[in-house]
């Protein structure tokens, strides 16, 4: 165990205690980790709607003239051309291919990027930021100013709507934009981790704790309630989103992680470009995939993944799935047995063997 | 967090009950389930194994994670919780009565003696709880 004694606390901490969240230290910062209990909430985000505090998260802004070229060049996907209101999922990777984080790149306009990156990577991404624009844009810090708070669920639109208004309900995924809530500029974008309908607001510090009430006190008759870090792990894994530090990190790349549809190779240069360039010609070695179990026991992080005796990946995630009642996960497997269909053996820490399957993603239809 | 003066303790957080000469009984602690949170299934040996001090003799899951259970003592599985097949949760709700989770027959007894005391256990957890600020 390491010393927690220095973790922070976010603008909704109160909140969270008075609704009865667990909280536990998460990158650097005190988080629910659960309220009502993991699959209750699990199952609220899927059939109704919840709120996520994801304030530990980092936002970073992009400014200038040429911040253009700089954009292009640290990512993998297109965030550059494409039009002003549209947000990008993309990898940001080291010349090796690895990745350095992943995130969200939000375009405002032609010589402006707001960019939303994982908490445990921030002071990283920062630090990789400054250097790769070697001064030709501005790279702002906007962590310290902007609270994040996550609605997700099919009655997730409505809530939205009822706070920010009805053309909430015409946008289409992935697109953001700016609203006005209680005098505080809001940046409300339709993405999010769960595979549900809803969306991601980004609030100044000031105002979060009264939108976090507001969207609790309208959201009542739509089954509102939050919802902590264990069923956002449990949501996103159901829908194979990758988790930064778990499923990808500085050694993967993304055409192993099956993230090739995030990489543009037509876009030009990018840092990472050759690596990428040359996995996908020859194939990668080893591919992420999805795995139901066919038995007892549930699939973690580093557990060896064998087809015979033979080691051919290890587990990147896992989890009792509470939309299918069965344990999944997703493992790094070796070509060919990362193919559709391929039986593989879950090594439970030596302590027992259970059979599994490679299947398509997501585990769950949304 | 509840510590029963009766039992003893491990630095794993699992508690021995003492049943009667050479039986003992196996749980993990009220801080150990309050750790996992939700327990949704769990895996432990059959009666008749043998099992080794501080190998590990099973598996308990909760949603957010696993945790494997180490023999406090080493000895021969008499009975195993058959309750938990069915209602794991119980570890949650009554880790020291309802939630046990095998019975052993213990095949040295000074073994028993070497486990923590009580006050001990709860030293354990006041530096854990220090840690964790």
């Amino acid at each position: 165990m390491t010393a927690h004694g220095d973790a922070r606390k976010t603008f909704l901490y109160d909140e969270h205690v008075k609704a009865g969240g667990k909280m536990v230290p998460f990158a650097g910062y005190w988080m629910p980790v659960q309220f009502e209990g993991i699959a209750a909430e699990h199952h609220r985000v899927r059939t109704k709607v919840g709120l996520f505090d994801v304030s530990h998260m980092g936002e970073v802004l992009f400014r200038g003239p040429r911040a253009l070229s700089v954009v292009q060049r640290i990512t993998t996907n297109n965030v550059g051309t494409v039009s002003p209101g549209k947000a990008v999922y993309t990898p940001v990777c080291l010349p090796t291919g690895g990745i350095v984080d992943d995130m969200i790149f939000y375009k405002v306009s032609d010589t402006e990027w707001f960019v939303c990156v994982n908490a445990s990577n921030k002071d990283k991404d920062y630090q990789w930021f400054v250097r790769q624009a070697e001064g030709e844009c501005e790279v702002l810090d906007l962590s310290e100013q902007y609270s994040q708070v996550a609605v997700q669920g099919p009655n997730a639109p409505a809530l939205l709507a009822r706070v920010f208004g009805d053309d909430v309900l015409g946008m289409k995924p992935f697109t953001f934009v700016k609203k006005d809530f209680q005098g505080a500029e809001v940046i409300l974008a339709t993405t999010g981790y769960t595979g549900e309908k809803g969306g991601e607001v980004y609030v100044p510090n000031a105002a979060v704790v009264a939108l976090w009430r507001e969207l609790m006190q309208k959201g009542e008759d739509l089954g509102v309630a939050p919802i902590g870090l264990g069923a956002r792990d449990s949501l996103r894994l159901e829908m194979k989103y990758c988790l930064y530090g778990n499923d990808i990190d500085e050694t993967t790349t993304p055409v192993e992680a099956g993230l090739s549809w995030t990489v543009k190779f037509d876009k030009g240069d990018f840092v990472g470009r050759d690596v990428l360039v040359r996995q996908r010609d020859e194939g990668a070695s080893r591919s992420l995939v999805a795995f139901v179990v066919e038995g007892k026991g549930i699939p973690r992080h580093g557990y060896p993944v064998l087809v015979g005796d033979l080691e051919v990946g290890h587990v990147t995630s896992g989890t009792l799935s509470p939309t299918l009642g069965i344990a999944v996960g997703m493992a790094y497997v070796a070509r060919p047995h990362d193919e559709i269909g391929s039986r593989i053996t879950i090594d439970i820490k030596g302590l027992r063997k259970v059979e599994a399957r490679v299947v398509q993603s997501p585990l769950v239809k949304r | 967090m509840s510590v029963p003066k009766d039992y003893r303790y491990t630095d794993s957080h699992e508690w021995v009950r003492i049943e009667e000469d050479n039986v003992v009984t196996i749980g993990i602690t009220d801080y150990a389930q309050e750790k996992l949170g939700d327990i949704v299934s769990i895996d432990l040996p059959r009666v008749g194994d043998e099992v080794e001090r501080g190998e590990p003799i099973g598996m308990i899951d909760s949603q957010k994670a696993s945790t494997e259970v180490f023999a406090p003592v080493s000895g021969v599985v008499l009975e195993v919780n058959e309750l938990l097949n069915d209602d794991p949760a119980v570890i949650n709700t009554d880790p020291y009565e309802e939630g046990w989770l095998v019975r052993i027959e213990v095949e040295d007894l000074e073994q028993i003696d070497e486990l923590q005391s009580a006050d001990d256990y709860e030293e354990l957890l006041g530096k854990l709880d220090d840690e964790e600020g």
